[in-house]
């Protein structure tokens, strides 16, 4: 029987974690989607945890994940909405989380608008933290379920060929997509107008690809992303009609290549901006796989992570 | 380290058809009783068992699942380093079955357990019964026992018993292994 651990105890990046770690991570999945499949949704393991979800920014399908993930490895959870907090009354992060601490609580989810900030809070106070997404920095859950949801679909990673397509320059998930893909041994891309490609990102060791067409043609998965307006502070492209003309995934591109690609979304779908319905609902999108992978990943990262507690 | 052998040769052999032959006695033709291997080493007595079972009776349709109890377990954050999970297959219905759960070695109990939470996930069985290859008596933690047993043995908590299988260490073999005293 081996005896495995996480070479880390929060969950703040792909970048602080190992090639060891995402694979313990991504097995130990395997072994939860089995669970969620059963008459019986639920393991004991975690009854006697408590874990706070703290979301300073909105979020439903990272959110509901979390919740569902805790609720089926019994742990205890409390929410908590920065919206309708005493943060609104000038509280600091530290002051907020300490006074959630001060329940007992063993383990906490954020997501922060703010890059770094779970970094930050992992030196300050004594909790497990796990990101759950901070600013355009990094989204390790998300990277951990596309990573699981390639795998089950093409059996291995490596040497697996994977494009980004649309808005890196405000992507937590491509940053984190980039680096977990890359520690599997796959090749990525990122494809998208110059402007939402950040400079320099080639010493990533990513490809950089300003055509569509030629994007898909070499690879074997395209993550399709949501152009996130609300980070875009300036116009980075004329309109959405036009990006979606350039950069839109539609049935006739997808059915003209040649050779049968996976299509992923990590939500939510802006249908007809990035890619249109017909192609969110066909054969080859795993768009809904992938919400029900990020269970069973979430779950693997709180069980092992609750796991190394003393 | 002292090494005693407490089952080899043909008297593992004859212990393993004894059992099946008790099985029989109570289950018939296994119609309505399938059996579950806890994992990781309980499958293999339980795979075992299904071949013995499958000659005697001469049929091939004897039910066998692995179970694994790693999520059920109540020593999670109580002790060092983390047991990886195994994989469940139970691919048949076990509501309203009876179920012979099987492992090689009974301990504590605390194994059994955690086995039969983790077996109620999967439906209600009519009734379940418990098989070990070894019986470690006077030592359980909680009141489970046995219906059926290979070999019972009286052990020190600072004893290990070590069964090996044919078909995974070469050889059919069960060994109490002593740290020697100095």
């Amino acid at each position: 029987m081996a005896e495995e651990k996480l070479s880390t105890r929060h969950l703040l990046g792909i970048k602080d974690i190992n090639r060891n770690d995402i694979e313990l991570i991504l097995q130990t999945a395997d072994n939860f989607k089995d669970v969620i499949n059963r008459p019986i949704k639920k393991v004991p393991a975690l009854r006697d945890i408590t874990i706070a979800n703290i979301f300073f920014e909105n979020s439903t399908r990272t959110k509901l994940s979390f919740e569902l993930a805790e609720k089926r490895l019994s742990a205890d959870t409390i929410n908590f909405a920065a919206s309708s907090s005493s943060v609104s009354k000038g509280e600091t992060l530290i002051d907020t989380v300490n006074n959630i601490l001060a329940m007992k609580v063993d383990l906490v989810v954020m997501r922060h608008p703010y890059a770094g900030a779970g970094q930050f809070l992992s030196r300050h106070v004594n909790a497990q933290i796990v990101n759950a997404g901070d600013g355009a920095h990094e989204h390790p859950t998300q990277a951990l379920l596309d990573a699981f949801s390639i795998r089950q679909k093409l059996g291995d990673i490596e040497g697996k060929k994977v494009v980004i397509v649309g808005d890196i320059l405000h992507s937590r998930v491509a940053i984190s997509n980039i680096l977990c893909l890359q520690k599997l041994g796959a090749e990525v891309m990122v494809c998208g107008p110059t402007t939402l490609i950040p400079k320099h990102i080639e010493s990533l060791g990513v490809k950089v690809e300003h055509n569509l067409i030629k994007a898909l043609n070499w690879c074997d998965v395209a993550n399709m992303l949501r152009i996130q307006l609300e980070r875009q502070d300036i116009k980075y492209f004329p309109s959405q009609r036009e990006y979606a003309m350039m950069y839109g995934l539609n049935k006739q591109i997808l059915d003209n290549l040649d050779k049968e690609i996976i299509v992923m979304h990590p939500g939510p779908i802006n249908r007809g901006v990035e890619i249109t319905s017909d192609v969110a609902d066909s054969k080859q999108s795993i768009i809904l796989e992938q919400v029900e992978n990020g269970v069973a990943v979430r779950m693997a990262v709180l069980y092992l992570l609750a796991s190394q507690r003393d | 380290m002292q090494k005693r052998t407490l089952l080899d040769g043909q008297k593992f052999q004859i212990t393993i058809k004894r059992l099946c032959h008790q099985l029989i006695e109570n289950h018939n033709d296994f119609s309505n009783t399938v059996l579950i291997g806890i994992q990781p080493r309980g499958s293999y007595f339980a795979d075992r068992v299904q071949n013995e079972l499958s000659q005697i009776l001469k049929k091939t349709t004897i039910k066998k699942g692995n179970l694994d109890i790693t999520f059920f377990r109540d020593d999670f954050r109580r002790k060092d380093g983390l047991v990886a999970a195994n994989a469940n297959t139970i691919d048949f219905i076990i509501e309203g079955m009876n179920v012979i759960l099987i492992d090689d070695v009974l301990w504590t109990g605390r194994t059994i357990r955690s086995a039969m939470d983790a077996l109620l996930a999967y439906g209600r069985p009519a009734r379940v019964e418990l098989m070990v290859l070894i019986d470690r008596r006077f030592s359980r933690h909680l009141p489970i026992e046995p219906d059926y047993i290979g070999q019972q043995v009286d052990s020190l908590n600072s004893q290990h018993v070590k069964v090996s299988w044919k078909e995974t260490e070469g050889e059919d073999k069960v060994i109490l292994i002593s740290e020697s005293i100095k």
